[in-house]
């Protein structure tokens, strides 16, 4: 498989804020790559540098084999982008949005409309297509900056949170319709705050913290070389953790609750009633959620 | 500071953009086409045939007629310097019209260049409105004074670039009522709109014509109302073309540092 965007020691400084710290990735045609982490990250900004809409600081950046810098022009036919915050045009209709937006690539009138007409209904919008961007609801936006990244056929998809404050059914469809352009060979960027959104979708991700990437791989392999098949969640108590140290046990204390990582998590539930007094117990799969949350601590971001 | 004139990456691209402004305009275009004809008509009333009748003529000419290429000019001015200080501060910073035109081919030296190009074409469009109103009162030579509406492109280009340089160093919209007040009103008293400017002190006549870009403005429109060409002209055309283009560099290199982070 061939790669469409590789990054090399990637860095982006604002001023003294280093916002991306030397990172290294690469994106393969026809996968979905996630970028995850939490706010402030750097995931935005990264996102940024590969539409060539911000200049990097250092380090290499390639997108489609051409480098950032010196392309951009060319790098930008192919990308559809959703930005993380909506900027459609408050002056036009949805109907009108789409086709002044396909001018802006260059798109023949006649194409425009053919493209537009099927991607109103992709997106499930034509009901509202003479409708004014101000009197849409945040659903409706949503999937119409959707449809204006795919005016122009792109190669590579960028979603910068597409989902961020959707209903679940808007999310989805827009799930639905991001494993469709998948099917038909689309390469996706994705960033989103979704765990499961990311497992569902996602090939390959990372997690990144501090303008840095933490780790790399699938979903599934992430979370078993990470956390293991399964979590058991026992009440904390001093009794129990002196228990967890003694048995060698990997753990982790969240809230009035220990999270115990484990492959054989009924085994290890007898065992711990032998051996120490247990109240509350639960055992559930491991997630993402546990590995982006056992990386990235459990402290909340300014 | 050259850093400030560094030439823009123009492409025929910064049509789209143009285009863009150019189809709002006609979205809403009862505002657009009534009131470009309301304003003339109030200022010819209350200071050309009110006030002219205190001053009777001037060099030589009833004052309606000496006043209403000035009143063009300013016309060419504010709607060039309105379109692209408030107008384009509303499209870039609440409209994030900009950020969604850079994430396609669109560069932001086409960007900024359509944004001037549309606010000159702002001035071509009132400039004809406002002359079609003096042609009707008779204050006008015509035909020749139709020369005013390619000119009025040019001139609105000036003010165009000079506004997009406000907007671009602006921190908020509030901002730009400085250059309005400070520039663009003393600029409309002191070009020789609504007096000569013989009857100013010489120093200030040669204060104004090196750094007032209005005064150029009003003495090409006045020659052409007039029908009345002097080899100045020549000089107020070079100053205009040489301080636009200078404009033109220096204000998309500002945009670009505010806007390329
Ligand atoms: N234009 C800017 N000027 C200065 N600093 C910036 C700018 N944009 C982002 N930053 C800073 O860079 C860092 C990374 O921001 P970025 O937007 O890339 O984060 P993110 O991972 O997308 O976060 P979120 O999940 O909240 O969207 C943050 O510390 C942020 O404050
Ligand atoms: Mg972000």
């Amino acid at each position: 498989m061939s790669v469409v965007v590789s990054a090399e020691n990637l860095t982006k400084k604002y001023g003294d804020l280093v916002a991306v710290n030397g990172i290294n990735f690469s994106v393969k045609q026809g996968e979905c790559f996630g970028l995850l982490g939490p706010n402030g990250a750097g995931k935005t900004t990264t996102i940024k540098m590969i539409q060539c809409v911000s200049p990097k600081t250092s380090g290499k950046l390639e997108v489609l084999g051409m480098d950032v810098d010196l392309y951009s022009k060319e790098i930008k036919k192919f990308l559809g982008v959703v930005p993380q915050e909506n900027n459609l045009d408050p002056d036009f209709t949805v109907y009108e949005n789409l086709m002044i937006y396909s001018r802006y690539f260059s798109i023949s009138k006649n194409k425009a409309k053919e493209r537009v007409e099927r991607l109103l209904k992709f997106m499930q919008l034509e009901e509202k297509r003479d409708v004014m961007i101000e009197r849409l609801s945040g659903g409706m936006k949503r999937r119409l900056i959707i449809a204006r990244a795919l005016l122009n056929e792109p190669k590579i998809l960028i979603l910068d949170e597409p989902t961020v404050g959707l209903d679940p059914q808007t999310r989805h469809l827009i799930w639905d319709k991001i494993k469709s352009l998948k099917k038909e060979g689309v390469t996706i960027i994705l960033t989103t705050h979704y765990m499961e959104e990311a497992a569902k979708l996602c090939d390959r991700l990372v997690i990144m913290d501090y303008g840095r990437i933490l780790v790399e791989g699938k979903p599934d392999n992430l979370v078993k070389e990470r956390i293991g098949n399964s979590i058991l969640e026992v009440e904390a108590n001093s009794e129990i953790l002196l228990c967890l140290q003694r048995m060698r046990l990997e753990f982790e204390v969240v809230g009035d609750m220990i999270h115990i990582f484990t492959d054989r998590p009924y085994d290890l539930m007898f065992t711990l009633m032998n051996q120490c007094r247990l109240n509350r117990t639960a055992v559930r799969s491991a997630t993402l959620e546990d590995v982006f949350l056992r990386l990235t601590g459990r402290v909340l971001r300014e | 500071m050259s850093s400030y004139l560094k030439l823009p990456k123009v492409g025929n691209w910064a049509w789209k953009v143009w285009m863009r402004n150019w189809d709002v305009f006609i979205k809403t275009y009862k505002v657009n086409f009534i009131l470009p004809f309301l304003e003339p008509i109030l200022y010819l009333i209350a200071l050309g045939f009110g006030l002219g009748g205190f001053v009777g003529s001037v060099e030589g000419i009833p004052y309606a007629a000496f006043l209403a290429p000035g009143l063009i000019s300013i016309s060419v001015m504010n709607s060039a310097f309105f379109e692209c200080t408030y107008g384009s501060y509303v499209r870039m910073y609440y409209q994030k019209i900009f950020d969604a035109m850079i994430a396609t081919p669109l560069n932001l030296d086409e960007i900024i260049a359509g944004e001037i190009f549309w606010g000159a074409t702002k001035s071509l469009i009132n400039a004809t409105f406002m002359l079609i109103v003096v042609i009707a009162f008779g204050l006008i030579s015509f035909p020749i004074s139709l020369i005013i509406i390619p000119f009025s492109f040019i001139a609105g280009f000036l003010f165009s670039a000079l506004a997009i340089c406000f907007t671009a160093i602006s921190p908020n919209i509030n901002a730009l009522n400085y250059p309005v007040f400070l520039l663009i009103t003393p600029m409309l008293l002191f070009s020789g709109t609504f007096f000569p400017l013989s009857t100013l002190p010489l120093p200030i006549r040669y204060a104004s014509f090196a750094t007032l870009p209005l005064v150029h403005v009003v003495e090409i429109s006045r020659a052409i109302a007039l029908g009345r060409w002097s080899d100045l002209l020549f000089l107020n055309l070079i100053w205009i073309i040489i301080v636009s283009f200078l404009l033109f560099v220096i204000s998309i290199n500002l945009m670009k540092r505010r806007l390329i982070v």
